[in-house]
């Protein structure tokens, strides 16, 4: 086995010290000189005409320096459908709908001149219920729209279902609902917006999508009369993501609009409530599925429907589907698939991506009816996801060229560890549950690009700035970065810089999402990495007398491998290079987009260069007079490629499962008529140190062939598969399935009750 | 009406001039400009606001600037010792990978030294109630519990 310098060390985080310390800047952190603070008035009615806006008393507040509306500012809307305007004129369609904004000197002035706006409203009718908004007659919430279903042609289909139906020896068909959801990063949303003299913007941002968000800036700015103006984008550290900033949002707009009248810099940071009741979540999905299979057990056939509430506006939650196709056609082999789904505009809040992207969601429905199936089939269903598990060389039927996977050893390590065999249907008020996942592993082209850039220099002493279009949001991607870099050019991390956080000097790149950063940002700083050190060989070998292909770095020296005597410093290689008459300069760039494919008319393609692959496994204990689940073991086995740093890979595995445990079994936004009751962390149930069960993760290295140093995705993996393992789990132990998540105690007893009743009956 | 103080804050007297409705986080971060601390919700429900006050760990968001009046006050930025070496536990967190986004991290690290400063061998049980009330999304507490414990280990 090759001996790496950094590849596979747990390399602690290279900005932990200033987070350790409390000196990392946060957004919450920074304050600019003259800096005002915006704050946003939100509707007070999910559906209402708005028919006055009265900002005149909030204008005279002394200390306030802007009010703006929907009616003073330029008409723009952003979004995946770009149906959203910052601020709402003639309807709201929700309760988070943004109807003033105001910028005063500090936050309580701010926080005053709300309270001051006159706002007359006309109430409408709500439709919260996606299948309501569904029925023929329902009010349609968007003018010039004929239904409240989006147009969004969702729709797979590979092979023959039908027939596939016909030839099933045994067939299961069940209904099963997930919640909405919200991502509840430590630290809420905000930014800074300023503008220079000559109108150029620079906004201090969240944002998991530099390069893009960028793009959407700089449109705004062009409908605001700003046309050719430059936009920078500059990311404090972040205070989590998950997926919560991978659109922009009216409030960045409403900062840049608010800077814009008010000729200084905004502040708008959310408080703890907006952070709950503005920004976009998971949706809640019904999904009615149903699997098919031979007398031995091999998977014939998957059909899923599914319902997705869109909430009043378009984000990519609405695109979610796009990778629910994902599971749907490759979780295990299953030759004939037929999956259609609908989004639906409600008077709700609007959907975005979060960590897993609808993976989650249809994860829980195929995995609960796959243990459905194996049952019926009277096969362990250990054994029968073994039988049916993914392969490497295998082609899906969406035509995903699965590449290497070791989900047969997830499932074994998860069999292992728990001790299947002997505690599986015992029925007891103990029972073990798996669920297994596929997850793009190499990227994925959501857009036409799944590029990133990387420049790299090297100064006269050796130290070496990396500048990467890829960000930082606490998962460790700098770190992951300049173990890569540090390997490649044999240096030590510590003599590595990692910039990320800036457009004015960082390579292009699409965002921290579909778990790409170390799979595509990881390539980039490889191809870079490379290029360099071929320079730097180059320039060394004329000082050395030696060919470059005998020379090699370590330590910040560059030496030959023939004659150890003949060795160099790479500062000094540098400073030559750059004293030198007719001097250079030593600077790389490298874009790596892979080599995967958009989905074709009918969704087909191969969506990522590899795909990640896991399998989770839980023992729990149902109390049957309470209806409380107490996990006793948690085993999470991920097939990861490589763990370029296991350290922080299990932070991810970690972090992900009990992300999906509160999934699973506590966290609920609950919505009555489409306002938030939960807006708090006391009444959504984020899982506490207390709460968390043992757990384990299992790293299982598969060495894939296009990985920087063979490694896969990880970021998003972790969540996928943990609440239907629960489910399944919890009908080993107490025979009820719960098909509903989150499956909390008052389900269980209903569900216990119910089987009582039936069994008396019987 | 501002109201004079003082108090000790990271080891030092400070004499200053508050607002009576001024919390202490209010304080310390937009008056004195130690943004260590951090707000996660304002109303003491996350915890990643946690100082020290007279050894017990106390969510600053809720705390009356001016009862801190006589009081010994600690946070994230007064665990440094004189020279720059960072706390035990500073150390732990970093090299057991117990941060990621490190928003939670200056909270936790207070409400765990608490602990530490109280017993001398806290059992798991205890290290999981002396944090169970400062959330975490990005560990699972997983690393944070370990960190925690290697700190114990050493002792």
């Amino acid at each position: 086995m090759e001996e790496f310098l950094t590849i596979g060390k747990r390399i602690p985080k290279r900005d932990a010290p200033q987070k350790a310390t409390g000196s990392a800047i946060y957004i919450q952190d920074l304050k600019i000189p003259g800096m005002l603070y915006g704050k946003i008035l939100y509707s007070k009615y999910p559906h209402a005409k708005i028919l006055k806006i009265d900002t005149s008393r909030a204008e005279k507040l002394p200390g306030v320096k802007a009010v703006i509306t929907g009616s003073d500012t330029p008409t723009f809307k952003f979004g995946f459908f770009k149906d959203n305007p910052p601020l709402k004129t003639g309807k709201v369609l929700s309760m988070r709908d943004e109807l003033a904004a105001v910028a005063a000197i500090d936050p309580q002035i701010a926080e005053e001149a709300l309270e001051l706006i006159d706002v007359e409203y006309e109430e409408l009718p709500g439709i919260f219920d996606p299948l309501e908004a569904m029925k023929e007659g329902a009010p349609i919430l968007h003018e010039g729209l004929k239904s409240n279903i989006l147009k969004l042609p969702w729709r797979l289909i590979c092979g023959d279902v039908d027939a596939a139906k016909a030839d099933s020896a045994y067939i299961v068909e069940d209904t099963f609902s997930t919640q909405w959801v919200t991502h509840c990063c430590l630290g809420t949303s905000g930014c800074i917006a300023l503008f220079d003299m000559n109108n150029n913007l620079t906004i201090y941002s969240n944002t998991q999508i530099p390069s893009l968000a960028q793009r959407n800036y700089i449109d705004a700015l062009g409908v605001f009369g700003l046309k050719n103006k430059r936009v920078r984008v500059v990311q404090c550290v972040i205070g989590g993501g998950f997926g919560s900033k991978l659109d922009t949002y009216a409030y960045e707009y409403i900062a840049i609009l608010l800077a814009l009248k008010a000729r200084k810099p905004v502040k708008v940071v959310f408080s703890r409530e907006e952070e709950f009741f503005a920004t976009s979540p998971r949706q809640n999905t019904i999904t009615k599925i149903s699997h098919g299979c031979t007398k031995e057990g091999t998977l014939l056939f998957r059909e899923m429907e599914m319902i997705l509430d869109n909430g009043a506006y378009t984000s990519w939650g609405a695109t979610t589907p796009s990778v629910m196709m994902m599971p749907i056609s490759s979780l295990y082999k299953v030759p004939n698939i037929k999956y259609i789904a609908q989004c639906v505009y409600t008077n709700n809040t609007y959907s975005q991506a979060m960590r897993g992207y609808g993976n989650p969601q249809a994860t829980f429905a195929i995995e609960s009816s796959i243990e459905q199936l194996a049952e019926k089939a009277g096969i362990d269903s250990y054994e029968f996801r073994l039988k049916n598990a993914n392969e490497p060389g295998e082609i899906t039927p969406q035509n995903f060229k699965i590449t290497s996977c070791g989900m047969k050893e997830c499932i074994d390590a998860v069999v292992k560890k728990l001790d299947w065999q002997s505690k599986k249907g015992r029925h007891d008020g103990r029972g073990v549950g798996m669920a297994s996942l596929i997850h793009v592993g190499g990227g994925a082209r959501v857009y036409k690009s799944d590029g990133c850039g990387t420049m790299i220099k090297i100064d006269d002493y050796g130290k070496i700035d990396i500048f990467t279009g890829s960000s930082e949001i606490g998962q460790g991607s700098e770190t992951i970065i300049a173990q890569i870099v540090a390997e490649v050019l044999g240096v030590n991390v510590d003599d590595i810089n990692v910039i990320n956080n800036d457009t004015d000097v960082c390579p292009w790149d699409v965002g921290a999402h579909a778990s790409r950063t170390t799979f595509v940002a990881g390539n980039s700083a490889l191809g870079a990495a490379k290029k360099i050190k071929a320079q730097v060989l180059k320039i060394a070998s004329k000082s050395l007398g030696e060919s470059p292909e005998v020379l090699d770095i370590r330590s910040g020296v560059i030496f030959s491998t023939k004659d150890k005597e003949k060795s160099i410093s790479l500062g000094k290689v540098l400073r030559n290079a750059h004293y030198a008459s007719g001097g250079k300069m030593l600077m790389a760039e490298y874009f790596y987009d892979p080599a995967n494919e958009n989905f074709d008319k009918d969704f087909k393609g191969n969506l990522s260069v590899s795909y990640a692959y896991g399998t989770h496994g839980v023992e729990v204990e149902v109390d049957r007079e309470t209806g409380q689940v107490k996990v006793l073991k948690y085993i999470a086995a991920h097939d990861v490629g490589k763990a370029i740093n296991p350290m922080l890979l299990e932070g991810q595995i970690y972090g992900g499962g009990l992300m999906g445990l509160g999934y699973a079994l506590s966290e609920r936004m609950v919505f009555r008529d489409g306002r938030l009751m939960n807006a708090n962390f006391l009444d959504y149930k984020m899982l506490t140190a207390k709460d968390i069960p043992p757990v384990e993760a299992v790293i299982v290295e598969t060495d894939e062939k296009d990985g920087p140093f063979g490694a896969k995705g990880i970021g998003e993996p972790g969540l996928v598969p943990t609440a239907p393992a629960i489910a399944n789990a919890i009908y080993d132990a107490v025979g009820v399935r719960i098909k509903d998540l989150p499956i909390t105690p008052e389900k269980i007893l209903k569900a216990l009750k119910e089987k009582e009743k039936g069994e008396k009956k019987q | 009406m501002k109201k004079e103080i003082v108090f000790i804050l990271n080891g030092e007297e400070v004499k200053v001039e508050v607002e009576p409705e001024w919390t202490l986080l209010y304080f310390l971060r937009e008056v004195y400009g130690l943004t260590g601390t951090k707000e996660g919700c304002g109303y003491g429900e996350c915890g990643a606001c946690t100082v020290i006050i007279n050894d017990k760990a106390i969510n600053s968001c809720l705390y009356p600037v001016l009862e801190v009046e006589g009081k010994n006050v600690t946070t994230i930025e007064g665990l440094l010792s004189k020279d720059g070496e960072l706390h035990p536990l500073q150390k732990a967190f970093i090299e057991e990978g117990a941060v990621q986004c490190g928003f939670c991290t200056p909270g936790m690290i207070m409400a765990a030294k608490a602990l530490l400063d109280e017993k001398e061998k806290p059992t798991e049980d205890d290290i999981k109630e002396s944090i169970a009330g400062n959330l975490c999304r990005c560990t699972g507490y997983v690393k944070i519990i370990d960190a925690i414990k290697t700190v114990v280990g050493g002792r």
